[in-house]
């Protein structure tokens, strides 16, 4: 970096170097971040037309000729059910925000040139793919019904690609550990000079607390499938009950991987949502500590949660009512989170760009998601709902109403610094308008049914559940218009969208100090930080 | 946020997104210890396997254990902690620019490697030769087992002792890669990152196999 700076020359991350190479060999952690957005994407796609095939199959029960029997049974069904259970949870939902927005823009909220090990950030990507792919790829060898849990002892009896798929899934698991120790180490040690923790931005917080859960409950994943593998191949005995195993162990290593793994999914939601609320309440957000802590908070209790999966498992009753309890802690600190949020947005001067239109979004159904979850962890209703499709609603409004919205909020409001151009907003808005209501359409009606008795990972039932499940398909349809808009907004904003200045929205993070796009290393020179990140009013 | 501007002068053998090579040194280590916390975990959980089914089949596990020769265990368990401190004076040796002495001690950690992993050979195969398969490999009526699911402790057995010594074969090949790098006299008294990284990763699988020494081969 010499005395002039290369960004008033008009060079930046993404034209500093040219050709596809240039990109596969980058450790730049801007690039990396864009090239896992590319995957990301593609995944979403292949799991979002599984999605609308399992809609589509429950348009109308079997007996209806045509629509009712798209998968032509059952197995065909539960086949698509599990690609588009654990594509949607392992290489969409679990990287999402970390892997792209988190690789990108962690080390420029810090003042960084990039994340502590540059390479190891490459190779994380390249793990991940091939992993994912490893996983696409059983779809072509022997597809596996096991659902994305791999429960045993069912998962040690069928097909035997369920060994190349859990393979698969570690793979993907060592990639969110590297990216989460890259992540930790970077927040750690490369801060730039006044950065003190108290001064980063609630968005690293968040992303500070899931690297933490990434790191800690991944490898047990890991040797559990490792384990199930190790079972399918050698009959190790260790979870299979004629050697004397117990699969119920599987269900509690699973768990105690899996519901950590759900803050990781939401956790960097937060994130994203706490800075585009305060960026568009133009206002200092509401209890910074507080945010910021209860997310470590939210992190240490979901390791102590885990068995609010298996209430119906035949876990001993204290054990459930201590697990119903505990999980209920989980509530605390996620509502001092709302709450604040609230508290940021009332009496600011709230502008309703796409972003915040997003981020209201999420506050909306996440609340719907958080409070039916708080109804599941209440052992005597969970007996009654477990496995119907109240628990389809309630994760899908969790996971797709609050990540994905977050995610998408999160892209709109860094998409002129990422890209340097500015997208169609009312393109945006729109798109956001089709898939909100597109979700409560689809989602809302499945409560009913849940609550109705329609149980989950069928692909038939009774006539009485037929009307609400019309419903819910056209809604999967809204959704798809809404997606299909906002792709063509990112598009055409990429290829044709104006110039965009370096703060469009008038925001305080350090994101904002720097060129849009930013230049190779970040900053043309070092920030020193005298003040925290939301210095508004 | 407010900032205020300044540069900062770069040294030449620090990578390009580090101020000084202190920075880079702590960022190294802090790295590779939180990965060792991810081992440690892994290797965690098979523990706790372990212990539940030893608590819930004491019978079964301990006529397993009977089965492994605690004094090969032992001789291994020797090996490896005299490799560990190789490992350690290698990295002595290099902070005091003693070059050819450390590769020596760095080939003598991956010789230690290597006897370990020839006993374990033996020891498996001997296992395998009197019909001890793990899980429901298990040859009943060739080993005369008491126990009809002792397959399980085989299942163990053989799952903990091959991860670690996976492990094993690892820290060899990082070693021997340190070996080469150490006699193109890449390590000086002023940069041995790597070398201290393996070195934490040789000393984290020695301490596992402490571990797994006297669960499976002495309690029961
Ligand atoms: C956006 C439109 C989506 C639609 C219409 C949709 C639809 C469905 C349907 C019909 C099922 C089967 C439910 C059952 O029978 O138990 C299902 C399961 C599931 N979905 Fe979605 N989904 C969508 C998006 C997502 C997203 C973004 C995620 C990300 C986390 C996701 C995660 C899951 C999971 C984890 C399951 C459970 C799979 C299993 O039980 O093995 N879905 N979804
Ligand atoms: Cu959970």
């Amino acid at each position: 970096m010499g005395s002039h700076s290369s960004s008033a020359h008009g060079e930046n991350y993404i034209n500093c170097e040219k050709g596809l190479w240039s990109w596969l060999t980058t450790i730049d952690h801007k690039r990396i971040g864009i090239m896992y957005m590319i995957a990301v994407m593609f995944f979403f796609f292949v799991g979002g037309v599984m999605a609308l095939l399992l809609r589509l199959e429950l348009f109308a029960p079997n007996a209806t000729a045509g629509v009712g029997q798209v998968l032509k049974n059952g197995d065909a069904y539960n086949q698509v059910l599990t690609y588009h259970g654990a594509i949607m949870v392992f290489m969409v939902i679990v990287p999402g925000i970390p892997a792209i927005l988190g690789n990108f823009f962690l080390p420029i909220h810090l003042g960084a040139k990039d994340m502590a090990f540059p390479k190891i950030n490459l190779l994380s990507w390249y793990v991940f793919m091939a992993g994912a792919l490893l996983a696409v790829a059983t779809f072509f060898l022997s597809k596996i019904d096991t659902g994305w849990t791999f429960y045993t002892p069912y998962s040690i009896r069928t097909g035997t690609s369920v060994v190349v798929m859990v393979v698969a899934a570690f793979i993907m698991g060592m990639s969110s550990i590297l990216t989460g120790l890259n992540m930790i180490v970077t927040v750690h040690k490369l801060r730039a000079p006044g950065m003190t923790m108290h001064r980063m931005p609630l968005f690293v917080w968040a992303m500070y607390s899931t690297a933490i859960l990434q790191l800690l409950a991944t490898p047990v994943l890991g040797i559990t499938l490792m384990l199930l593998a190790a079972e399918k191949i050698f009959g190790v005995g260790i979870f299979d009950p004629a050697l004397g195993g117990d699969p119920v162990l599987f269900q509690h290593f699973f768990w105690f991987y899996s519901h950590p793994a759900v803050y990781i999914m939401i956790l960097p939601a937060m994130g994203v949502i706490s800075e585009i609320i305060t960026a568009f309440s133009r206002k200092v957000i509401f209890g910074y500590t507080a945010i910021a802590y209860s997310s470590l908070g939210i992190a240490a209790v979901s390791f102590f949660v885990w068995g609010h999966h298996m209430f119906v498992s035949g876990q001993s009753e204290l054990a459930g009512i201590m697990f119903s309890f505990i999980t209920m802690l989980v509530g605390v600190p996620t509502a001092i989170k709302m709450f604040n949020w609230v508290a940021t947005i009332y009496k600011g001067s709230v502008s309703f760009d796409s972003p915040m239109l997003f981020a209201l979004g999420f506050l909306f159904l996440f609340a719907i998601g958080g409070v039916t979850g708080i109804m599941l962890a209440t052992l005597p209703i969970d007996v009654h709902f477990h496995d119907t499709y109240f628990v389809v609603a309630h994760f899908h409004y969790v996971m797709v109403g609050g990540t994905l919205m977050a995610l998408m909020g999160g892209f709109y409001y860094w998409f002129p610094k990422m890209f340097g151009k500015n997208f169609n907003e009312a393109l945006a808005r729109l798109s956001f308008v089709f898939i909100f209501i597109g979700f409560n359409v689809t989602f809302f009606p499945q409560f009913i049914l849940g609550a109705m008795g329609m149980p989950r990972r069928y692909f038939d039932y009774i006539p009485n559940y037929e009307q609400l499940n019309k419903v819910s398909t056209v809604g999967s349809w809204l959704i798809l218009i809404g997606f299909l808009i906002g792709l063509y907004a990112i598009v055409q904003g990429i290829r044709k969208g104006s110039k965009a200045v370096a703060n469009p929205w008038g925001a305080k993070t350090l994101e904002w100090q720097t060129a849009s796009p930013p230049p190779q290393f970040n900053f043309d020179v070092e920030p020193v930080v005298t003040a925290g990140p939301y210095e508004y009013r | 946020m407010s900032t205020d501007n300044v540069t900062h002068p770069h040294a030449a053998h620090v990578s390009h997104h580090f101020n000084d090579a202190t920075q880079e040194y702590d960022s190294g280590k802090q790295g590779i210890w939180l990965f060792m916390v991810t081992e440690i975990l892994m290797f965690g959980a098979l523990l706790i396997g372990y212990g539940i089914f030893h608590h819930l089949y004491p019978a079964m596990f301990s006529e397993g254990a009977k089965q492994l020769d605690w004094k090969l265990g032992f001789v291994n368990t020797l090996v490896l902690i005299f490799s560990s401190f190789t490992m350690a004076i290698s990295i002595q040796l290099i902070q005091r620019n003693q070059i050819k002495k450390a590769a020596m001690a760095l080939a003598i950690t991956i010789l230690c490697g290597a006897v370990f992993m020839v006993i374990k050979y033996f020891e498996w195969t001997h296992k395998f030769h009197l019909g001890f398969y793990p899980g429901r490999f298990l040859d009943l009526a060739k080993t005369g087992a008491e126990h009809a699911n002792l397959g399980m402790y085989f299942g163990f057995y053989f799952c903990m002792s091959g991860l670690h010594g996976l492990h094993v074969l690892i820290g060899m090949g990082l070693i021997t890669w340190l070996l080469i790098r150490t006699i193109r006299g890449e390590f000086h008294s002023q940069y041995w990152i790597p070398v201290e990284g393996v070195g934490i990763f040789w000393h984290i699988v020695d301490l596992i196999w402490i571990f797994l020494f006297p669960l499976l081969y002495l309690v029961g």
